[in-house]
């Protein structure tokens, strides 16, 4: 669950006011607004990568707004995807795990996961310079979820791909969604994002929040298909 | 003559001027800069030709290569030019590793972090790149003779000893390390050290597995860059240190020793010394990083 409640932002010359809305858990929230309304300057308050003026944001149930990013459970996808260029796809995958110390053999067992979840076992021994928009956003999405967070940041995930790539990646979020129990706020400007993903979307529009369409989270899971079973029990 | 129909669709393009003068402008105003450096150093490496001035360097050009670089090597016959290379090889290698060592946490802190009195520190770092470095000895060596210098130099000989030849050399050096390193970490998306947060890194770690590795070839630019300042520092050594033969001579020193006495021919030799340590210096950094984090940067 994200619980954000009068939250208030200051972001350069702007300032937002007053931003609540919940979004229940394993729901899937999208966030629209226009190009400088101050989406991402709340997904990033959400991560903690700044600091509201006033306000408090709940995640999961855990009051969160003063701790630091890394105590938050959380996993983000910037707008650059920002994979780390130094690591192997391997290694970008691998690397919330390494920090949390995991075992080789857990490391080696999940990203194994990750990699047939979001198709790119090819691409594990890979850096990410070589990397196509649709192939970097699988790992940064794939790096997001390693470590099994409770809630999903994504900012314009889909906004550099083409129309084949968005219609892949929509099909890779449903999936992902229906075989992890994780809490999305997914931040577009895309109708089309939202028509296809959206259980619940928010607006955002002259420093406020309203809520626009809102559906019960339908459980559309489909039969797994062979091979797939052992995998959802682990996510 | 061309087809009428040619003729008026070409009358509707637009005509732009040539780019050949403009890179051509590029090309001479850069490549004058060159000939300048290879004329210089062409003209030690003729002045130390064996019989130079004879027609003999065009005839045998080999030969007189040979010749050249038998006599640039002819002082490390003596024994104090040998004292002043290897005195110069081991501070510059230590200030260069001082330097980083500085320049990396600094070049970060300005980099990452707003804070009280940073435009303060900015512009004090700029002071040994502006000052005069002969002030710079100065206000070394009147530093030590202070309570507080003279009190530490109970304990370590600085002045007139090696440590001063060091500090002179880092006092410099150090500051132009830190620029290289802030240019990098400014250039380097700081993004990736925010999503490592909340991967579960604190800023440390973030630092360094994140931070750290992609500034590699920085890092490497930054030490190369104190390394070479340090090994063509001169008047604060001077002051600082002295010129005692065995004891605080450096290459520089030498050259100026031997101009001091009117033998051009060994402070050319000395030079070009200098100039072929800085040339094998900066070739095995180029091959080590080629090989580390510039090999694995372009990797497909």
């Amino acid at each position: 669950m994200i619980a954000v409640h009068g939250l208030r932002l200051r972001a350069g010359a702007f300032a937002l006011e007053g931003i609540s809305f919940e979004v229940p858990s394993r729901g899937y929230a999208v966030l629209m607004g226009r190009t400088g309304s101050g989406k991402t300057t709340l997904l990033e308050a959400i991560c903690g990568l700044n600091r509201p003026a006033a306000g408090s944001i709940r995640l999961t149930g855990r009051e969160v707004t003063g701790l630091p990013p890394a105590e938050r459970d959380i996993g983000y996808v910037p707008q650059d995807r920002a994979l780390f260029t130094t690591m192997s796809v391997y290694e970008n995958l691998a690397f919330a795990l390494s920090v949390r110390r995991w075992t080789k053999t857990q490391i080696d067992r999940r990203v194994g996961e990750l990699a047939n979840l979001l198709n790119i076992r090819p691409l594990l021994g890979r850096m990410p310079q070589g990397l196509s928009g649709g192939e970097s956003q699988r790992v940064a999405l794939g790096r997001a979820l390693a470590a099994r967070p409770s809630v999903l940041l994504l900012d314009e995930p889909l906004s550099a791909l083409d129309d084949q790539s968005r219609g892949e990646m929509h099909a890779l979020l449903k999936s992902v969604r229906e075989q992890t129990d994780v809490t999305t706020l997914h931040v577009t400007h895309h109708v089309d994002d939202a028509e296809q993903l959206a259980d619940q979307v928010l607006m955002i529009e002259n420093g406020k929040i309203r809520e626009t369409q809102s559906k019960p989270y339908e459980d559309h899971r489909e039969i797994p298909r062979p091979g797939e079973t052992s995998v959802r029990h682990n996510l | 003559m061309m087809p009428l129909a040619r003729d008026t669709e070409q009358s509707t393009q637009r005509h732009v001027a040539s780019d050949v003068p403009f890179v051509c402008a590029l090309a001479v105003v850069g490549g004058l800069y060159v000939l300048l450096i290879l004329a210089m150093l062409l003209a030690d490496v003729a002045f130390l030709a064996p019989g130079h001035g004879s027609a003999d360097i065009i005839r045998h050009p080999l030969n007189a290569l040979s010749g050249t670089l038998a006599n640039a090597l002819a002082p490390l016959r003596t024994p104090e030019i040998r004292y002043a290379l290897k005195l110069s090889l081991i501070s510059c290698t230590v200030t260069a590793i001082l330097s980083v060592y500085v320049a990396v946490p600094m070049g970060y802190l300005l980099s990452r972090f707003h804070f009280p009195l940073k435009g303060l520190m900015d512009a004090v770092l700029d002071i040994p790149i502006v000052l005069p470095p002969l002030v710079i000895g100065l206000s070394l060596l009147i530093l030590f003779q202070t309570p507080a210098g003279r009190f530490v130099q109970r304990f370590i000989p600085v002045t007139y000893c090696v440590p001063s030849v060091i500090l002179a050399q880092f006092a410099v050096a150090c500051a132009f390390a830190v620029r290289t390193m802030r240019v990098t970490f400014d250039q380097l998306n700081p993004r990736t050290e925010q999503v490592a947060l909340t991967l579960g890194c604190n800023r440390f770690q973030a630092f360094w597995r994140i931070a750290l590795p992609e500034a590699r070839r920085g890092v490497l630019t930054a030490g190369t860059l104190a390394w070479a300042r340090a090994l063509g520092e001169f008047g604060p050594i001077l002051v600082f240190s002295g010129a005692t033969r065995m004891r605080t001579e450096v290459l520089p020193t030498s050259v100026f020793l031997e101009l001091s006495v009117g033998n051009i021919e060994a402070a050319v030799a000395v030079s070009l010394l200098m100039v072929i340590a800085a040339v094998v210096v900066l070739l095995i950094v180029r091959v080590a990083g080629s090989e580390t984090s510039f090999g694995r940067a372009v990797r497909p």
